[in-house]
C-alpha cells in the first residue's frame, strides 16, 4: 500500500519544479510588468505585448520562424515517415545497420557541428543563404525525430491489418492510404508537431545557416537580449512558451488517446508465432 | 444471435474425391516454403474439391498457417504451384485472388465501423453503392449482426468480432474461403455453436472452405475431409472417420484421438486375416485389414480405447486379442470413464467405457483383475 506524499517528498517536488520552472515563471510575470525596468514590479500592464505587435522587426522574425517551422515539419514528416517505414518494414537490406545508425546519429550530434557542416556545404555549393537554407538545415535534423517517432509506432502495428486489406482486394498503395495511414495518423501528427516545435526553438543551426533577410525569432530575441533585456522580449518569450505548451499538450493528448485505444482494442495479435 | 443450439442441417453426401472424373477446385502441387533453414511447408501436394469443407490439422508449428497464407497469396512458395478453379495463382498477388481469408486475430480495421469493415472488400471492387449496401445487409443477417452495424470493433465482444471477420470475408463471395483457427478465441460452448453455424453457412452458400485448426474435434466436426500435417509435410489425407478408424501412422493415430499402441512382429496372412505376435504381451493379435509385411518385420498395432471391452471374466476365446491385468486407475470424465489397466509385465493399456451406471454402482473398481479384449476389426496394423 502507498501512502500520500510525505513532507520530504513535497519539498523535493517543489524544489525540483522550482528549479525547472521558476525562471520561466519570472519571465512570464515580468512580461506583464508596467515598469520599463526588468527587475522592478510596477503594476500590471499589457503594454509590452502591444509593443511586440507593433514591432515590425520582431513580427518579421516571427513570420520567418513560423514559415521555416511549417515547411520543416511538413518536409520532415514525409521524409521521416519514409525512413521509418524502411527501417521497420524492410527486413534485410545491405547497409541496414549503418542506415539505422545514421538516422539516429543527428539526434546526439552537437548542434554546433551540424550547423557548421551545413554552413560549409552551403558555402561550397555557393547556395545563397536565407529562408531555404535554414529550412533545409532544420529538415535534416527534424527528419530524424520524425523517423524515430514513426518507427516506434510501426513496431507495434499489427501487420495482419494490412494483409487483411490486401486480401480484401486493396493493392499496397490503397492499403497504405485506407488502413495504415489512418491508424498511424496520431503518431504522424505528433511527429509533425515535434518537428515544428524543434524548428521554432532552434537558435544555433539557424544562426549558422541563415543569411540576410531571414532572421528567425530566436535569433532576433538573442540579438536584442545582448543589447539588454527589455520587457518586450519577455512578452515575446511568453508568447513562445504558450505556443510550445500548446504543442506539447496536443502531442501528449494524441499519445494518450492512442494508448487508450490500443489497450481496449483487439490487442497485438499479428502473425502466429 | 440465436440462444438455442443450432442443429446441423442435414447435408447431402458429396464425395467428389471418390469420383475419378471430378476435377479438383484447388490444387496445391509440390509446394515448398522455406524460411532460411526452416522448411515451413515441405513438398505438399493436395487437391481440394468444390463445396468441400477441408480441414488442415496438425501440431503447432507444422506449417498449417503458412500453407493457408500461400493459398491466400500472402506468402510466396519457394517452389511448386497453386491452381484455383483451373487458373495458375502462383504469381497472382493477394488482392487479385478469388480467395478470402478470415484471420486468426480477426484483423478488423479498428478505425472503421462494422458496416465499413464489411463493405471494405466490396468497395475495392468499385461496385455501385446500392449493391454494396444490399450485400452488406444480406451478410449481416446471415451472421446475425443486426443492430451492431455502427459500432467500432473495440465495442464488440469476442464472438461478435469473429462474426464480423467472417462476414467481411463472406461478403466478397470468394471461390475459396480460408479460415485460420477462426474459433480459437471463443469459449467451448460458443465454439461448438459457431462450428455448426459455419457448416450451415458453408452448405447453404455452397462455398469451398479451408480451415486451419489444431483442435482435432473441431476438424472432425466441420471437415468433409482433413489433412494431418507434420513438420511441413502431409501425414495423411482422408475423411474424419477414415483417419480416426484407419490412421496411416503412429503419429496420426496418436494425434487424432486416444490410442493404445502395441509393438508387434509380423506372423502370417491368410486371406483377409492377418496375425501378428506381440512379444511384450505374450499374445497374438488378429486384424481384418492385412498390410504387406515381411516375416519378423517390426510393426505396431493401434487399438482405440473405446474399442477395448473390459470385463472381470475372460472372454470366450483367449489367446488372441485379449490380455489380463489389474485396474490401476479410473479416470472419471463425466460421460465416460477411462480405465488404466496395468498388465503383468508392467505395460499399461487404456479402455474407455460409457458411464451408463453411476460411479458407485459400477462393477469394476480399483485393483480388480480384469480382461481387456477387442475384435479383429478394432486392431489397425501400422508400419511407421
Ligand atoms: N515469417 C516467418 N519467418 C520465419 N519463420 C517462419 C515464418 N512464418 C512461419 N515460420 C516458421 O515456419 C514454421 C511453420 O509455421 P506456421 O505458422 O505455418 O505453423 P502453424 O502450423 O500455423 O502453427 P500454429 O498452430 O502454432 O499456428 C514454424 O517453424 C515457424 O517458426
Ligand atoms: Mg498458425
Amino acid at each position: 500500500m502507498r501512502r500520500g506524499p510525505g513532507p520530504f517528498d513535497l519539498a523535493a517536488l517543489t524544489l525540483g519544479f522550482a528549479f525547472l520552472y521558476l525562471p520561466i515563471v519570472i519571465l512570464v510575470v515580468f512580461s506583464f510588468n508596467a515598469s520599463k525596468l526588468v527587475t522592478v514590479w510596477g503594476g500590471f500592464s499589457l503594454r509590452w505585448y502591444e509593443a511586440v505587435l507593433t514591432n515590425e522587426q520582431l513580427l518579421d522574425a516571427a513570420r520567418v520562424s513560423l514559415g521555416v517551422a511549417f515547411v520543416t515539419a511538413t518536409a520532415a514528416l514525409v521524409l521521416g515517415t519514409m525512413a521509418g517505414l524502411v527501417l521497420v518494414r524492410i527486413q534485410h537490406f545491405p547497409g541496414k545497420a549503418l542506415f539505422t545508425g545514421m538516422v539516429v546519429a543527428p539526434l546526439v550530434m552537437p548542434e554546433v557541428i551540424t550547423g557548421l557542416s551545413l554552413l560549409l556545404l552551403f558555402v561550397s555549393l555557393d547556395v545563397p543563404r536565407g529562408f531555404w537554407t535554414v529550412t533545409i538545415a532544420h529538415t535534416t535534423f527534424a527528419t530524424c525525430y520524425v523517423a524515430v517517432v514513426v518507427q516506434a509506432r510501426l513496431l507495434t502495428f499489427d501487420r495482419s491489418l494490412e494483409e487483411a486489406a490486401m486480401d480484401l482486394g486493396a493493392p499496397p498503395l490503397r492499403t497504405f492510404r485506407l488502413v495504415t495511414l489512418p491508424l498511424i495518423a496520431p503518431s504522424l501528427a505528433g511527429g509533425w508537431l515535434l518537428a515544428f516545435a524543434l524548428s521554432l526553438d532552434d537558435l544555433v543551426i539557424a544562426s549558422f545557416t541563415t543569411g540576410p533577410g531571414a532572421t528567425t525569432l530566436p535569433m532576433r530575441i538573442y540579438g536584442q537580449a545582448r543589447l539588454g533585456v527589455t520587457p518586450e522580449i519577455n512578452a515575446v518569450c511568453t508568447m513562445l512558451v504558450a505556443l510550445v505548451t500548446i504543442v506539447v499538450l496536443v502531442i501528449s493528448i494524441l499519445q494518450k488517446r492512442r494508448l487508450a485505444r490500443e489497450r481496449i482494442g483487439p490487442g497485438p495479435a499479428g502473425r502466429n508465432p | 444471435m440465436t440462444t438455442a443450439r443450432p442443429v446441423r442441417e442435414a447435408r447431402p453426401r458429396i464425395e467428389p474425391w471418390q469420383d475419378p472424373d471430378a476435377v479438383p477446385f484447388v490444387r496445391i502441387q509440390g509446394v515448398t516454403k522455406t524460411f532460411g533453414e526452416v522448411y515451413a511447408v515441405d513438398n505438399v501436394t493436395l487437391d481440394i474439391f468444390k463445396g468441400e469443407f477441408f480441414a488442415l490439422l496438425g501440431p503447432s508449428g507444422c506449417g498449417k498457417s503458412t500453407l493457408l497464407r500461400i493459398l491466400a497469396g500472402l506468402e510466396r512458395p519457394t517452389s511448386g504451384r497453386v491452381l484455383i478453379d483451373g487458373q495458375d495463382m502462383t504469381d497472382v498477388p493477394p488482392w487479385r485472388r478469388p480467395v478470402n481469408m478470415m484471420f486468426q486475430s480477426y484483423a478488423l480495421f479498428p478505425h472503421l465501423s462494422v458496416r465499413k469493415n464489411i463493405a471494405f472488400g466490396l468497395e475495392q471492387e468499385r461496385l455501385p453503392r446500392a449493391e454494396i449496401a444490399e450485400r452488406v445487409a444480406e451478410v449481416v443477417r446471415l451472421v446475425h449482426l443486426e443492430g451492431l452495424e455502427d459500432r467500432k470493433p473495440d465495442q464488440l465482444s469476442g464472438g461478435q468480432k469473429q462474426r464480423v471477420a467472417l462476414a467481411r470475408a463472406l461478403v466478397k463471395r470468394p471461390k475459396v474461403l480460408l479460415l485460420d483457427e477462426p474459433l480459437g478465441a471463443l469459449d467451448k460452448k460458443l465454439r461448438d455453436q459457431t462450428q455448426l453455424e459455419l457448416v450451415n453457412i458453408q452448405d447453404r452458400l455452397g462455398l469451398t472452405f479451408v480451415i486451419v485448426t489444431h483442435d482435432q474435434e473441431e476438424a472432425m466436426t466441420v471437415g468433409s475431409r482433413m489433412a494431418i500435417m507434420r513438420e511441413g509435410q502431409i501425414a495423411q489425407i482422408g475423411t474424419p472417420s477414415e483417419i480416426y478408424e484407419y490412421p496411416a501412422s503412429r503419429f496420426v493415430a496418436e494425434f487424432v484421438g486416444e490410442v493404445n499402441l502395441i509393438e508387434a512382429r509380423f506372423a502370417s496372412v491368410n486371406g483377409t486375416t492377418m496375425r501378428v505376435r506381440a512379444p511384450a504381451l505374450g499374445i497374438e493379435i488378429v486384424t481384418d485389414r492385412p498390410v504387406p509385411a515381411l516375416p519378423g518385420e517390426p510393426l505396431w498395432v493401434a487399438v482405440r480405447p473405446e474399442k477395448m471391452s473390459i470385463a472381470k471374466t475372460p472372454p470366450a476365446e483367449t489367446g488372441y486379442n485379449c490380455v489380463e491385468g489389474e485396474v490401476f486407475d479410473i479416470e472419471y470424465l463425466g460421460d465416460v470413464s477411462v480405465y488404466h489397466v496395468r498388465l503383468d509385465n508392467g505395460l499399461f493399456l487404456r479402455a474407455t467405457e460409457a458411464n451408463k451406471l453411476r460411479l458407485i454402482e459400477r462393477p469394476i473398481t480399483w485393483e480388480d483383475r480384469v480382461w481387456l479384449s477387442w475384435g479383429p476389426d478394432a486392431s489397425v496394423v501400422l508400419k511407421t
